[in-house]
């Protein structure tokens, strides 16, 4: 196959979509192609409309696309809503539904299967939607012998009965195909596996922190950062890792700053919406110097917003959250591998500079589902730093919690050694952690605190920048917006000269090299998924440069890569 | 020279407190429990609310984490967890504990965390100048409640019992005997232990004196009254509202397994002295 192909099943919610979905991604990835999952769902439980898109290709796919070329209709809704998305030549499955309203779309290949009575041939109506998946195999052009592999891992702990049911299903859902007679869509030969895993970023940053060596998750449940918690929930006992649920977000964050106090690698995890609870205890890891990494996945805000949507709205948030000042990280991995990957420095940057760390990411990258190849396991060591033992604390006789380095980073006694007692302290404080209210020494803690940007900035990774060093236009994005951006330039290829900025570790703002590339640039499009844009304007604040050419979506959508495409042709 | 008595557990900062001052009373019992349950200062965290009382993070020679007000008990919970060695205190005034951060202390007590929480609770917001909280009694004049406190105060001990503590008792600032004998039975409990602890605020609160308090408390004595019935310990949990009566001592103490006792990954080592060595995330995938 050279093109790809994008596959969405749509139903109403509780009928097991993404699940579906996630077995035919999981199939089409141990066959040798990448796949790029994301799903769309209401903030509901049952009813409400699900959908489930899978883009699938030979090379590389990071991104959604507006268009499709096989709708799984699982209801009239799927086809009203996404009907007007399938190519020309497109291909929609369906239950008896009246279809005429698509009918306008050149070359629509109408496969009406009676997907109940097959289900129930099979043994049982839950099995529609593998009916209907094996519908999509036989269409794809491949055989049945991996998808039932994974319908064995996904269905095997309900028993073998249930699996021999899904395996019919399947098998007469593809028999059925036969009579239509469409022509393969992929047609590479099964091979091996196109990678190393299927991710959400979520749960490569749950693995990553497990790597890290974090042993302690407080957090509540907030969409879209709850499946960080039940992966690292499912995994606590092998990894000496607690999970606790806490009564609410400031316990959350208080509960995490505890345990770090006392020298373990501890995090929490929320939406922008319990960030915002925590936003006082953020100032306190500060102030008291307390490693901690604070998980935020962004959704389309403010307040409830659109709870299960994607947005970029919070970037100026985190890293203004706060009264005071104080230097903090701020890091928005691009995709599930850089989530993995970060995630892990996040604890090295914490512990090593004493403060908190804020690790962003939205929806898209949350709950979409990446393939992650190559990936290092041990790329991240572990480095503990900042901790002093208990020889060197009794040579010592005067430990000072705080004392004033050149750095700024001063040795950390935990609580339980015998000759490191101090006040971990909320207060303003002296060298020793006691409160005091005097002026010199609120001017030299601030400037101790503040010593260790020039240090941080050092060691925070710069921006990439992908394709050619000079290009007639240079794209400039942070966080999910990658994919979008990744795909459109190998899309549209190199007869467009092209480049692309993409920001990870967001604060302290490299700006250095932001301006370095902006100086060279002929001209440049920023692609960010809010309001305002609110990295041009950080852009602007710390190097001067004004974006004016800026591609902004709030919809709660993700960018689609088509738009992207279009988008960056105008310029060029 | 090595110290061995409480004053181990001083600093060398004087305490701020206004001279009669209930806190004064309350430190030097905490002290006292710690000195005589054979504790040394690294042994021990306190976590600290913002307040008065909290300012005694300055004064008190153990580790301190001084928080934010309401909120010294979560960081409480996750020092216990991190390091299960360390013996974990949280000292909090009323409008922390019963106010700002009341949810903290219904859930830790659900939880069952092995901690103590000493509220002072001088039914007011003093470090605010005296402002009335949720255990100020009705009609109380205070900056805020120039025609009398309207509101219905709240019964934390009740509270508390409700939540599932498994240790809930009430002492008295002024009585220093009595209360370090019931910071060092809540230290020693299995579990989450909540001290109430009746203090006078001799600059904000001018009806509940130290005089006024001796008037009406009296002690429970261990022979008569038996601390392991939930149903007699709310009851003498409501007694002041009944007959005006303030009852001391351990009202409540029940034997319950530990949040802590009942994870598994707490078994071995305490979580911060784990390894991190040769970690394998991706092993079971
Ligand atoms: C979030 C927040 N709100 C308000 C304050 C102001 N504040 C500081 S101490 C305090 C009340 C202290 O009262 P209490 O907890 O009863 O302790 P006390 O001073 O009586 O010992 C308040 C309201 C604060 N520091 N933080
Ligand atoms: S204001 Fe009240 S509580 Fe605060 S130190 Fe003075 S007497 Fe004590």
């Amino acid at each position: 196959m050279d093109k790809e192909v994008a596959i969405k099943i749509g139903g109403e919610a509780g009928f097991g979509i993404k699940v579906s979905g996630l077995i035919l991604g999981k199939t089409l990835f141990n066959a040798g192609f990448k796949v790029f999952g994301y799903s769309e769902y209401p903030s509901l439980i049952r009813g409400g409309h699900n959908t489930y898109q899978l883009n699938t290709a030979k090379n590389d796919v990071f991104s959604v696309t507006k268009k499709i070329d096989i709708l799984v209709a699982l209801n009239q809704e799927s086809l009203e809503l996404h009907g007007q998305e399938l190519n020309n030549g497109g291909v929609v499955i369906h239950d008896g539904l009246d279809i005429k309203d698509i009918k306008d779309i050149k070359d629509i290949k109408d496969i009406n299967i009676n997907l109940m009575d097959l289900a129930e041939k099979a043994g049982g109506a839950l099995t529609r939607n593998i009916v209907a998946l094996g519908a999509v195999m036989n269409i794809l052009g491949m055989d049945l012998q991996l998808f039932n592999q994974e319908l064995e891992r996904e269905f095997g702990d309900k028993g073998v009965k249930v699996v021999a049911m899904d395996k019919k299903a399947a098998r007469l859902g593809y028999d059925y195909l036969k009579k239509f007679k469409i022509g393969a869509y992929l047609k590479k030969e099964a091979g091996s596996k196109a990678g190393d895993y299927i991710m959400t970023a979520n749960e490569a940053t749950a693995q990553g922190m497990i790597q890290a060596g974090c042993k302690l998750y407080a957090a509540y449940p907030m969409t879209p950062a709850t499946s960080i918690m039940h992966v690292l929930s499912a995994k606590q006992c092998d990894h000496h890792l607690v999970v606790h649920q806490t009564e609410d977000e400031i316990s959350a964050i208080g509960t995490a700053i505890g345990a770090a106090a006392v020298g373990v690698r501890a995090a929490t995890g929320t939406s922008g919406g319990g960030f915002a609870l925590m936003v006082e205890t953020l100032g306190l890891a500060a102030i008291t110097e307390t490693p901690l990494v604070i998980i935020e996945s962004q959704r389309t805000a403010p307040a409830t917003g659109l709870p299960t949507w994607t947005e970029q709205g919070d970037l100026q948030f985190m890293i203004r959250a706060s009264p005071g000042e104080f230097p903090r990280f701020v890091i928005a991995p691009g995709d599930a591998l850089e989530a993995f990957y970060m995630i892990q420095e996040a604890f090295n940057l914490a512990e090593k500079f004493q403060l908190p760390v804020i690790f962003l990411l939205d929806k898209l990258l949350s709950e979409s589902d990446f393939v992650l190849e190559n990936i290092e396991q041990h790329k991240v060591k572990i480095k503990r730093e900042g901790f002093i033992n208990d020889n060197e604390l009794e040579r010592m006789r005067d430990y000072k919690r705080y004392e004033l380095t050149k750095n700024g980073i001063s040795k950390r006694a935990l609580p339980g050694q015998l000759a490191g007692v101090h006040v971990i302290n909320s207060d303003e404080h002296d060298e020793y952690g006691y409160s005091t209210e005097a002026s010199d020494m609120r001017t030299k803690m601030m400037d101790k605190r503040f010593k260790k940007l020039e240090q941080m900035m050092a060691e925070a990774p710069e921006p990439q920048l992908y394709g050619p060093r000079n290009a007639d236009l240079t794209v400039v994005a942070w966080g999910s917006v990658k994919g979008a951006v990744i795909d459109a330039l190998r899309e549209i290829g190199d007869k467009y000269s092209v480049n692309f900025l993409h920001l990870t570790y967001i604060w302290p703002f490299p700006a250095k090299r932001v301006k370095k590339v902006l100086e060279s640039a002929k001209n440049v499009l920023l692609v960010e998924n809010n309001k305002t844009g609110q990295l041009a304007d950080l852009i602007r604040q710390e190097t001067g440069f004004e974006l004016k050419n800026r591609f902004l979506k709030y919809d709660g959508r993700p960018f689609f890569r088509e738009e992207v495409i279009k988008e960056i042709k105008k310029y060029i | 020279m090595a110290v061995v008595s409480a004053a181990k557990f001083n600093t060398s900062i004087s305490p701020t407190w206004c001279p009669g001052c209930g806190n004064y009373g309350i430190w030097a019992a905490l002290k006292q429990a710690l000195f005589e349950l054979n504790l040394e200062p690294h042994q021990v965290l306190i976590s600290y609310d913002i307040g008065c009382c909290g300012n005694g993070a300055n004064f008190t020679r153990t580790y301190a984490f001084h928080s934010l007000h309401g909120r010294a008990i979560p960081p409480a919970v996750g020092a216990k967890l991190g390091n299960k060695n360390l013996v974990v205190i949280a000292v909090i005034g009323d409008g922390g504990a019963y106010g700002e951060g009341i949810q903290h202390l219904i859930h830790s007590a659900r939880y069952n965390v092995d901690i103590t929480v000493l509220v002072h609770n001088n039914q007011r917001f003093s470090l605010t100048t005296g402002q009335a909280t949720a255990t100020t009694p009705s009609k109380t004049v205070t900056p805020t409640t120039p025609f009398g406190e309207i509101k219905k105060p709240i019964n934390p001990l009740l509270l508390s019992l409700d939540s599932g503590a498994s240790f809930v008792a009430r002492g008295f600032a002024n009585d220093g005997q009595h209360l370090a004998e019931l910071i060092k039975a809540a230290v020693k409990h299995q579990g989450f232990s909540h001290v109430d602890i009746l203090q006078p605020c001799v600059s904000f609160n001018k009806e509940n004196t130290n005089e006024w308090y001796r008037s009406v408390i009296y002690k429970l004595d261990s022979h008569k009254y038996k601390a392991d019935n939930l149903l007699r310990a709310k009851e003498k949990a409501e007694e002041f509202e009944q007959n005006g009566k303030l009852p001391i001592g351990i009202l409540y103490q029940q034997e319950r397994e530990t949040y802590e006792s009942q994870i598994p990954q707490l078994a071995g080592e305490p979580l911060c002295r784990q390894s991190l060595e040769g970690i394998d995330c991706l092993a079971k995938l």
